[in-house]
């Protein structure tokens, strides 16, 4: 797993009705009829497999890729199949102008970046551009656009160095 | 200066004098997995955990409810998984007659005013309801908890809302608890910690309490408190000094007023719990199944309610009624109480205790096009199935259920 700080890859820009997708729950990143499932490498064909628009993403998700969405990413359940999927598919990062309160955490345990952008405008990055996120500073960068987000956490950043929160545990 | 509710239940449990935005590593009282992401924190353990995966055995415990009994060999495998772990182990699994675990905890008297308790479902922070921090987590977090005892947490910021005046008749809990979603949306208590106050609460039944605190995860926030009214305190044979409050002269971050004097009954159109309308806007709309139950809406109070609209009426022609009652204990009050023959004469389908229609389909899903009313707590596009939910109290539903249409508990006394 990668401990870098600044990742390159291809942005998705999630969209609905022409705006950054907001409120996208967790039946929509993972279906509970998948729940039963606990080895990760099998959770990335369900990735967003109930987001309208992005049923398909499982199949044209590449590893390094960069997700960006709306507010309240993750609301939901508590299911860390949400987060998994994305690890399984070789999803670098998420990022979204807010995050619910149990994703955030489940991500961070699991030493997977998350990055908050509150503000961001709806069309300021386009879809599958080349981006770049600075997970220490919270800047994202794409084509000739920057926006600055809220930076990794001590707590994230800590746990994400380690590759976990077990992994952590132990070193404390 | 004053400290609010989550920052005093935080101090007292290892947070120190802590502040909004403060890490801290809090203590758990009661540490808790359900069937449902359980056999990760099993596997977690079993991979982490070494020679001793368990701090205290007893305040580790599972709870079964989502699947109950397992009607997919994947969820039978990971609750007999379980069933073995905690064997080993010497921990208590309340089992797939128990019911939901997050009522199983209160009930139990575990999650006493004050206490923490985490588990991996994401209305844990139902414990708000007796004054008590809970949290839903993760399989990891739920892992390090069961090995530790304990978890991170950043302290949010607090929010105070004043509902003021009391909702008219035959407005219940869940009518509040929607008037407080058409308010606040999703948005606007997102990761904050809510007190709430005003005469309804002071005055609130634990089950009243229950309802509205369960509808804090679809707000955003991280927890609902209501400080606990002499109902709760006489329920866990406490008195005030032995529970935790906000002191007086504490700030928050915003203080609202939110006016329920007069209430009506209120119903969520999907898909979202937020897109809230008064029901007596919603009374042309044909009902296909209704479905009274879940951690929102499944107490003896609320079954108890249902069942006494139902006494002497017959469900529509066409129409589900299903019914699940919260826990093992409410399923022997009706029983008891002949207020099953009212349900069951009445057309209802009346299944074993557990989550009933939020989980994998243990009282059926709803199909394409097919209408729902729900006394649960989400709606979501595909949570409950392929069909369109709507989702309202106990009145709202039964009515609902006797009419064939959406319809409000005052149509149903007025007419029959």
């Amino acid at each position: 797993m990668s401990r870098e700080f600044i990742l390159k890859g291809r942005l998705w820009v999630l969209i609905e009705n022409g705006k950054l997708f907001s409120d996208i729950d967790t039946d929509m990143i993972y279906h509970n009829a998948h729940l039963a499932v606990t080895d990760m490498d099998e959770m990335g064909q369900f990735a967003f497999g109930n987001l309208e628009g992005y049923k398909d993403f499982a199949d044209k998700a590449q590893p390094g890729d960069l997700v960006l969405a709306g507010d309240n990413f993750g609301s939901g359940s508590s299911r860390q199949h949400a987060v998994d999927c994305f690890k399984a598919l070789g999803v670098q990062a998420v990022m979204a102008r807010s995050f619910g309160a149990i994703y955030k955490r489940n991500a961070i345990n699991s030493g997977f970046p998350i990055i908050e952008l509150p503000g961001l405008p709806d069309d300021l990055f386009s879809n599958f551009e080349m981006a770049e996120l600075n997970l220490e500073d919270g800047i994202l960068n794409s084509g000739d656009n920057s926006f600055q987000g809220n930076p990794m956490s001590e707590v994230a950043r800590n746990i994400y160095l380690a590759g976990g929160l077990f992994q952590y545990a132990e070193r404390m | 200066m004053g400290r609010t509710l989550i920052e005093k239940i935080m101090s007292s449990h290892g947070g120190g004098d802590c502040h909004p935005g403060d890490v801290v590593w809090i203590d758990i009282d009661n540490r808790t997995a359900r069937d449902f992401a359980g056999a990760s924190v099993v596997g977690n353990l079993e991979k982490y955990g070494g020679d001793s995966p368990i701090a205290d055995r007893s305040k580790t415990f599972f709870t079964f409810d989502c699947n109950v009994p397992a009607n997919t060999i994947p969820y039978a495998n990971n609750q007999q998984r379980i069933r073995i772990f905690a064997g080993k182990n010497d921990l208590k699994v309340y089992d797939v007659d128990a019911g939901i675990g997050s009522h199983v905890v209160i009930e139990e008297k575990y999650a006493k005013p004050g206490t923490t308790t985490v588990g991996t479902d994401s209305h844990l922070n139902i414990m708000g309801s007796v004054g008590a921090f809970g949290q839903g987590m993760g399989d990891v977090d739920i892992a390090y908890a069961f090995k530790t005892g304990k978890v991170w947490f950043e302290i949010p910021e607090s929010i105070k809302v004043t509902l003021e005046g009391m909702p008219a008749e035959g407005t219940e809990a869940k009518d509040v608890a929607l008037a407080m979603l058409r308010r606040f949306s999703n948005h606007e208590l997102l990761g904050k910690s809510v007190e709430i106050y005003g005469r309804w609460v002071e005055n609130a039944s634990l089950e009243d309490c229950v309802t509205l605190s369960s509808l804090a995860t679809e707000m955003g926030a991280i927890i609902a408190f209501i400080p606990p009214n002499n109902n709760v305190l006489d329920f866990f044979g406490m008195n005030c000094d032995e529970a935790v409050y906000a002191d007086s002269d504490t700030t928050y971050l915003q203080e609202y007023s939110l006016d329920i004097k007069g209430l009506e009954p209120l119903i969520a159109a999907p898909p979202s719990p937020t897109n809230v309308y008064p029901v007596s806007g919603k009374t042309d709309v044909k009902v296909d199944g209704v479905f009274v139950g879940s951690c929102t809406n499944g107490t003896y109070q609320d079954l108890k309610y249902a069942a006494e609209l139902l006494r002497g009426r017959k469900v529509a022609p066409g129409v589900m009624l299903k019914v699940v009652p919260a826990t093992r204990a409410t399923w022997a009050k009706l029983l008891d109480e002949g207020l099953l023959k009212d349900m069951f004469d009445a057309g209802a389908i009346v299944s074993n205790a557990g989550c009933g229609g939020c989980a994998s389909g243990q009282i059926g899903m709803t199909g394409e096009g097919e209408v729902q009313i729900s006394t649960s707590n989400r709606n979501f596009k595909g949570k409950q199935g392929r069909g369109n939910t709507y989702l309202a109290g106990i009145g709202t539903a039964v009515a609902s259920a006797i009419f064939g249409r959406i319809a409000s508990v005052l149509e149903l006394k007025k007419v029959m």
